[in-house]
């Protein structure tokens, strides 16, 4: 087991968004969360990198223990300095080019030497395709470039676990292929990764286990294929058929 | 126009240029930091929720927004010397104009800062950074863009407003007008002549504007977070 939730809860005033989640990953899985908007599989993605103070919960991450709630802030950097967080919308910084994106949290985050953090830059760009828009600044590029620049952001610090949130759902449909191509090729090299997704295909294709959430609880959880081909719970069940109703 | 006139005009344009760049340049100036230092502090003090000196900092833009500057100049020059703090007159009107568009130009920062989205913030967390790293090298220099035409905006305001010195004593161009006006009676000349200098300076200011703004543009590729797809 490399990184283990356990009972994750968390209410936003009077409504209870996660009812304990729970959620073992071994490494180099690829787990899709699923599930209809609202389930709460964004706020559990979140708590798991503190974007979100879960109310309780704990985590194991390399045998390290954190309590979601308490953790304190030297403990949340050192758990950080592990994961990688690419988020809907990107957030690149605004303010710097592409591959300085890349080397300020190589060099203010992680203390790198410049010349040391800019050629891990320029490697991590050219994996995902991106080297030749180095210097360009984010507004400059589509919001696949964008992302794709963003996944580098998290690769580049060499996490054991990277964090998607919707990845994709900000993009224009053209654009979306671009994005999974570079998910997909992270999982054929081992990466161990979460991903919260709409993309069916990807989840069915990609990702080795599926994690299904409504009403923040875990409806069903298990291998991809069993869930694609045979869901266990009505629920389940439902919502594919939703899936497939939709694109039709 | 007749000779007189035009020998007063030309015999007051480099005494009144000396005093623009003796006293009423380094007086902008030197108010224009002062204000860009307290606002920096005030914003980020609002923008963190720093408790008390947040509210500290509300009273202050209260108060200094609450009074007129005029006031303000001789409540320093005039009154504080009873209660035995006496100012010289250039220092005092630094002080005063400093701390005047200081508590404007705060409320202009922190309305930038606002504007600098959480995922920001959020990214920077992500990354490794601390806060103070996030602020430095993310959020304030955004927010910087964001004030600039604001700032500068505010810049000329101060330029202008130096003229109000010469209430106190400081012989600053526009007084230096009020001086040889006293001696030759010439008020519309010397006047029209003094507004037509601060025109000048104002509009190399507004040029400067517009060439920091295009500069800001190369570098992000945007104007104010607007897309390019």
């Amino acid at each position: 087991m490399m990184l283990e939730a356990v009972d994750v809860r968390k209410q936003f005033g009077s409504q209870m968004v996660l009812r304990g989640i729970s959620l073992t990953v071994e490494k180099g899985d690829v787990v899709a969360i699923l599930g209809p908007s609202g389930s709460g599989k964004t706020t559990f993605l979140r708590c798991l990198n503190f974007l979100e103070r879960a109310d309780s919960g704990t985590l194991t991450l390399d045998g390290d223990v954190y309590d979601l709630h308490t953790a304190a802030k030297k403990e949340i950097a050192r758990y950080r300095k592990k994961t990688g967080f690419v988020f809907q919308n990107y957030n690149l910084f605004q303010n710097l080019t592409v591959v300085q994106n890349i080397t300020l949290g190589l060099t203010a985050g992680l203390g790198m030497g410049r010349r040391e953090a800019r050629t891990l830059a320029m490697d991590t760009l050219d994996r995902v395709g991106m080297a030749a828009w180095a210097q360009r600044y984010p507004l400059q590029l589509s919001g696949g470039q964008q992302q794709r620049v963003a996944i580098a952001r998290a690769l580049a610090r060499n996490p054991e676990i990277l964090f998607f949130d919707e990845p994709t759902s900000a993009l224009d449909p053209e654009l979306i292929g671009e994005v999974l191509g570079v998910m997909r090729e992270l999982a054929r090299e081992g990466m161990t990764m979460l991903i919260v997704t709409h993309e069916m295909d990807f989840a069915r294709h990609v990702s080795n286990r599926v994690m299904f959430m409504e009403g923040g609880e875990v409806i069903e959880s298990g291998p991809s294929k069993d869930f694609f081909e045979a869901p266990q719970q009505q629920r389940s069940r439902d919502f594919i058929r939703s899936i497939q109703e939709a694109r039709q | 126009m007749n000779d007189r006139l035009w020998r007063i005009l030309t015999d007051a344009f480099p005494q009144l240029l000396q005093k623009a760049v003796e006293v009423t340049i380094p007086l902008t100036a030197l108010s224009f930091l002062l204000a860009l230092l307290i606002s920096v502090v005030v914003a980020l003090i609002q923008y963190a929720k720093v408790p008390v000196l947040q509210q500290i900092c509300r009273f202050y833009i209260w108060v200094i927004r609450g009074t007129p500057l005029l006031v303000q100049l001789y409540l320093v020059f005039y009154g504080l010397p009873s209660v035995g703090i006496t100012l010289a007159a250039f220092p005092t009107a630094v002080l005063v104009f400093g701390i005047n568009e200081g508590a404007y130009m705060a409320e202009t920062m922190r309305g930038s800062l606002e504007s600098v989205s959480a995922g920001q913030l959020e990214a920077g967390y992500c990354v490794g950074l601390n806060y103070l790293q996030i602020m430095t090298h993310v959020v304030l220099p955004q927010a910087f863009r964001t004030a600039f035409p604001a700032l500068s905006n505010s810049l000329i305001g101060m330029l202008k407003g130096t003229s109000l010195a010469a209430t106190i004593t400081v012989t600053d161009m526009f007084r230096q007008a009020q001086v040889i006006n006293g001696r030759v009676y010439e008020a519309l000349g010397l006047y029209t002549e003094v507004a037509l200098i601060y025109l000048l300076f104002c509009t190399v200011l507004t040029w400067l504007q517009r060439l920091g703004e295009q500069q800001l543009v190369k570098r992000t590729g945007a104007v104010h977070g607007g897309e390019a797809k």
